[in-house]
């Protein structure tokens, strides 16, 4: 199945919504309707299933398949294959393209029960070792509500925070810093 | 001795041979007082290694910043028993204390070691001691010899005869390993070794303890290994991020981080009954608690107001954390002196991190390093300087400053790379 997604972050802009604390009801203005392109939805009601039956466009997922099957997660064409989430310096936020891969991520959780995610949080190594670490949780835990809000159980998802304990690259710039900032979702 | 015993030590020793801190005192004598260690005179068999006692002192005197002992070759005279002294040289030379000494073997490994502390300006002796050693003890007793001679002519504890611990990692797959040594970096012993990190070990008050974090399980958890027995404690493994221990001044109970209930905040936790108690309770990341010295506060880090910034926080919760520090926008790690007056901490501005003081009294702040990613200060024992993790040509290094910022040294692992620093209060 291909599929489409919403060209712009109406999606990602009523999950923010809801994630900081205003009622589902609470719609966006009049621009929710045109969220989505060749999507099953437009109304604020239903945007959190944009995505499903359509092909992203626009989009850094653009021409990713999408499929929730059990060996998903191991099809290099399949959204779900990507599973490093990279952040901002001293920044737990996710990026909004970020936001739609672990909204995959939480459905493929919720339909597939037996499933269980390890969540990795990591920094760069700018700044102190137990700051690092605090961080690298809240990086996990910002990604684990996302999960959870698709519908995937507290007990399918582990968190461990490494900090700048293990670095994906070794330098000491900004080319390896950012590859550094991540967190990492590791079926097990 | 017996066989397996020997057998026993030298496989320790053929272990740990390529680890061995190596000390450069890379900045700072000048004020320093001046004084001259006369080597001491060997009575025995062939010569021991580490019977160079005075060669020892000297250079723990010379580390710790307050003293700068006269060049073995630049010595004037190398007088053997106090009557030999002549004192006018050595004031004209501008040398303000003098110290002889002998090392005579009194049996099979039995030695017996002498020093006598000169004032050269008075032509007195001001100390004098006599130690047994054997040649397993005598490294402390030279650093005995140079706690006393620091503590009489600056009124200050001395540190030297104490250990260290820190984290190294080596090897690919990488390797982690938890270790102890003298303070100069001698007799490196490894606790723990590990394929999943290690971090932030703290020595307990008496020194026979060290708390730290591992991840040896897949998962953090944080243990109290006994030095002696090597006996260890799981004393927290909690859902989410168990981490920054942190003694109590009484050794019982430990101020940690943990995520268990959502978010990182400080908790405490008694060693003995391992009841637990939530002292912060904020959206923000709060970590790395320090105790303040009489218990009734502690110094932590928090992000509440948008980036890492130092706060108090009372004990009896009788008011809200105080926040510290203003300058710059990542101040975090904090190390508090001994005395409570000197927090040390790390401060990053414009991409770089550095060691600082902040003097709790005048709210006075000091940049004490030049370094881009210094981190991990811990106050000697005494308060006169602060050991912390450095980077030095790329590779990862501990590094010592005095607490002026006048003097600092390197010690660096000839393999592999080194961080984490913590300072015993006495060696036990």
């Amino acid at each position: 199945m291909k599929i489409i997604t919403m060209k712009n972050g109406i999606f990602l802009l009523v999950m923010a919504l809801l994630i900081s604390g205003c009622t589902p009801g609470a719609k966006p203005d009049s621009e929710t309707g045109t969220g989505a392109e060749g999507g099953e939805s437009g109304t604020g009601a239903t945007v959190g299933t944009i995505g499903e039956g359509g092909a992203l466009a626009g989009s850094a997922l653009e021409g990713m398949t999408i499929s929730y099957e059990k060996n998903a997660i191991n099809d290099p064409e399949n959204v779900l294959s990507i599973k490093t989430i990279y952040f901002a310096f001293d920044s737990s936020e996710i990026s909004e393209d970020d936001v739609e891969v672990i909204k995959h991520h939480g459905k493929y959780l919720a339909l597939n029960s037996d499933a269980t995610l390890r969540l990795e949080g990591h920094t760069d190594e700018r700044g102190t070792r137990e700051y690092n670490i605090a961080l690298a949780d809240r990086r996990a835990q910002s990604i684990k509500k996302l999960l959870l809000f698709q519908g995937a159980g507290s007990s399918q998802i582990t968190i461990i925070s490494y900090g700048e304990e293990k670095p994906e690259a070794l330098g000491h710039d900004e080319d390896a810093w950012k590859l550094n900032r991540r967190a990492e979702l590791v079926y097990e | 001795m017996n066989r397996w015993i020997f057998l026993f030590l030298v496989a320790c020793f053929s272990q740990t041979a390529n680890a061995v801190l190596k000390i450069d005192i890379t900045e700072g004598i000048e004020g320093a007082t001046p004084i001259a260690i006369i080597p001491f005179q060997w009575n025995g068999s062939s010569r021991l290694k580490d019977s160079d006692i005075s060669g020892i002192v000297s250079s723990d005197l010379a580390r710790s910043g307050k003293f700068s002992p006269v060049a073995e070759k630049e010595l004037l005279a190398r007088p053997q028993r106090p009557e030999d002294i002549h004192f006018k040289t050595w004031r004209v030379a501008g040398v303000d204390h003098l110290v002889i000494g002998s090392v005579q073997m009194t049996a099979n490994d039995r030695f017996k070691v002498e020093f006598r502390l000169f004032n050269v300006y008075r032509g007195e002796q001001v100390l004098g001691y006599t130690f047994n050693a054997t040649s397993a003890t005598l490294r402390t007793t030279a650093h005995q010899v140079s706690d006393l001679i620091f503590e009489k002519l600056t009124g200050l504890p001395g540190a030297f005869n104490s250990r260290i611990a820190y984290v190294t990692s080596s090897g690919k797959p990488v390797e982690y390993r938890l270790q102890v040594a003298d303070t100069d970096g001698y007799n490196p012993q490894t606790l723990l070794t590990s394929k999943e990190p290690v971090m932030s070990p703290v020595w307990s008050p008496d020194g026979s303890r060290l708390a730290y974090v591992s991840f040896e399980s897949g998962l953090s958890a944080i243990f109290v290994h006994d030095i002696h027995t090597g006996e260890r404690e799981k004393i927290a493994s909690f859902k989410g991020i168990n981490s920054a221990p942190a003694w109590s001044p009484d050794g019982k109970t430990m101020a940690m981080t943990l995520s268990k209930d959502g978010n990182p905040d400080i908790y405490i936790i008694s060693l003995q009954s391992k009841s637990l108690r939530r002292l912060t309770k904020h959206w923000a990341i709060d970590t790395e608690p320090a105790w303040m010295p009489d218990s009734k506060s502690l110094i932590f880090t928090s992000s509440r107001s948008g980036k890492p910034q130092l706060y108090e926080l009372s004990l009896d919760k009788s008011s809200r954390p105080k926040r510290l520090t203003f300058e710059g926008k990542y101040n975090a790690s904090a190390s508090v002196s001994a005395d409570g007056k000197v927090i040390a901490f790390v401060h990053g501005a414009n991409n770089s991190y550095k060691i600082a003081v902040l003097y709790k009294d005048t709210r006075v702040m000091q940049v004490l390093t030049d370094g881009v990613l210094d981190e991990s200060p811990d106050f000697s024992p005494n308060g006169t300087m602060i050991l912390y993790a450095s980077q030095h040509r790329g590779k990862a290094v501990l590094a010592a400053v005095s607490t002026d910022g006048r003097q600092k040294q390197r010690l660096a692992l000839s393999d592999g790379e080194v961080r984490e620093p913590s300072w015993a209060a006495k060696r036990n």
